[in-house]
């Protein structure tokens, strides 16, 4: 069975948020990157399948080279194998279609892509790859377990669980549940040392153009300072909730 | 050039979101100087949907769309964009809506932008502000022209009456084939979902043990709000895990957010940023939620609580 885990190279949370050129860049300077959370759950699930389905696992990212550092993470956390496809990440769209194209030319029976990502949030790239490659798509997915050819998934959705069947090949939209925060595998020595023995492939990109770009990011109107109320006074929070917010 | 919004339902009722979502549509058509359809699938009763300003309301009706299906009712929308020329396609936030949205826009081709926060500033170019950075920023994106795909973020563009007598058409998508089949939906009942919620009630670690929650439940049944948690709190099994919001949990957005004993992680943060009025609760005044918050009390939450309740019961 082959699994193609995609990784997203994103901020670490703790990150100083600011911007560059006129506010339309994010400003990388000094900024820590790492697996996005959200595909880090997947790529565990994945690296479990290599024992319980005899999996074969490709982690991908679509970047430049400072991806590499995170690809060369995944491989010592258990990947098989490594690919970058080459230039810069523009939009989901573009991103989507430049996997899209790498998966028509090998067959994976499973794609696994967090459900959002923790720079742009969009959760749009396992939707858009499962749109564009005609699989079966389950996203927010916190249970998989795939027999022969056959995969039973559970996704979270309001208030509740919704169990699946489908067959593969299958996309999902991996998050927290599919395995615990507590189950991440963190690379020993080891891992270290075979995962520079792995191959990291770097592969030219077809170069798709995007459909949305961002033009200027500003942050937030600063927060004024927090009213405070002292806890024999309760009803002066009452009132203010109901009178000065009106939320309750 | 049309705008048309996918108006969600569950067990033949609207959702706020999906109310929401017509109202945007309607204020973008204004600024388009277009007409909106809503697309309603499986929901016999539309007449609650002419408060909100739609031109037609549009339903599809048969039993293969009972149960959802991302990919079939991705292929109905598809087929009604087609048949409405329409340029573009509003969602809400839901689970399912999103899930719509990514799977749409790769069967249709179409520029997506998710986490919306307001009508365009500008028509042509397009462009239109979003949340990024986990709520940490925003993006003014301009969209390409062609098909556009939009999901508004619940809760911030209201609800907005606009009374039109939408005609009612109905549509026959034609069937597509899937493998996939839903087998089982295990729902907790009674419950408002933290997705759905005006008001969510949150407790942390500070709250000492799950045998303590009882009154986290009380304050929140007075308010009429659904309970969350933070991250360790979830990871110690104190409370289930669909109760933990954060960047790596649930996200919230509600009118009002009610942090209990939570310290304020920025991953906690991150998840409930979009909330508009925070109060924290807390005995350490130099816990960093205090620096996020509107209101706060610094004070024992196991005295400071069963008094709030009371005194909201008294009211």
């Amino acid at each position: 069975m082959n699994i193609l885990v995609c990784i997203s190279n994103v901020p670490d949370t703790t990150s100083k948020i600011n911007f560059i050129e006129n506010d339309s860049k994010f400003d990388s300077n000094g900024v820590q990157y790492i697996i996005n959370p959200n595909d880090e759950f997947g790529l565990t699930k994945a690296v479990w399948m290599k024992e319980s389905n005899a999996a074969n696992v490709t982690v991908l990212t679509v970047g430049n080279q400072s991806a590499e550092t995170i690809l060369r993470k995944c491989l010592a956390i258990g990947a098989d194998k490594a690919i970058r496809i080459d230039c810069d990440a523009n939009d989901a769209y573009s991103v989507a279609k430049e996997i899209e194209a790498h998966c028509q030319s090998i067959n994976y029976d499973l794609i696994i892509c967090g459900r959002e990502s923790i720079d742009y949030n969009g959760g749009l790239v396992p939707g858009l790859l499962a749109g564009l490659l005609d699989y079966n798509f389950v996203t927010n997915c916190v249970s998989l377990e795939i027999k022969d050819s056959k995969a039973t998934c559970a996704r979270e959705i309001s208030g509740g669980t919704e169990i699946s069947e489908c067959n593969i090949p299958l996309v999902i939209g991996s998050q927290k549940g599919l395995v615990e925060e507590s189950d991440l595998i963190i690379p020993n020595m080891r891992g270290i040392m075979m995962a520079r023995q792995k191959p990291l492939e770097v592969i030219d990109a077809q170069k798709f153009s995007a459909k949305t770009s961002d033009k200027k990011f500003h942050k937030p109107e600063a927060k004024s300072e927090v009213k405070l109320i002292k806890p024999d006074e309760l009803d002066k929070l009452i009132d203010l909730l109901e009178n000065e917010a009106k939320v309750i | 050039m049309a705008v048309l919004v996918y108006i969600e339902s569950e067990e033949n009722k609207f959702k706020k979101t999906a109310y929401e979502a017509l109202s945007y549509g309607k204020a973008l058509a204004d600024k388009m100087g277009s007409k909106v359809s809503g697309l309603v699938i499986n929901c016999s009763d539309t007449d609650g949907l002419k408060k909100y300003g739609a031109d037609k309301i549009i339903t599809i009706d048969t039993p293969d769309f009972q149960k959802f299906s991302s990919k079939k009712y991705s292929h109905a929308i598809a087929e009604v964009i087609k048949s409405e020329n329409s340029s573009v396609v509003i969602l809400s936030s839901s689970a399912n809506s999103k899930f719509i949205g990514a799977h749409l826009s790769g069967i249709t081709d179409a520029a997506y932008v998710s986490n919306v926060v307001g009508i365009p500033e500008s028509i042509s170019p397009f462009v239109i502000k979003r949340t990024c950075f986990t709520n940490k920023a925003f993006s003014s994106t301009e969209m390409i022209d062609g098909l556009k795909i939009i999901s508004v973020s619940s809760n911030s563009f209201g609800m907005i009456e606009n009374f039109n007598d939408s005609a009612v058409e109905s549509f026959n998508p034609e069937k597509v084939d899937s493998n996939q089949k839903i087998i089982n939906i295990e729902k907790e009942t009674g419950n408002i979902t933290i997705a759905d919620a005006d008001i969510v009630v949150s407790a942390g670690r500070g709250l000492k043990g799950p045998e303590n929650w009882e009154m986290i439940e009380s304050l929140a049944d007075t308010l009429g709000a659904a309970t969350a948690c933070s991250k360790p709190v979830s990871d110690m099994g104190w409370r289930p895990h669909s109760e933990h919001v954060g960047q790596t949990g649930k996200p919230v957005s509600s009118n009002l957010y009610i942090a209990i004993g939570i310290s304020g992680a920025i991953q906690h943060l991150a998840g409930i940023n979009s909330s508009k009025v925070k109060v924290v609760i807390n005995s350490d005044p130099e816990a960093p939620f205090f620096k996020a918050a509107d209101y706060g009390v610094v004070g024992d939450a196991f005295e400071v609580i069963p008094e709030l309740i009371q005194k909201l019961k008294d009211r």
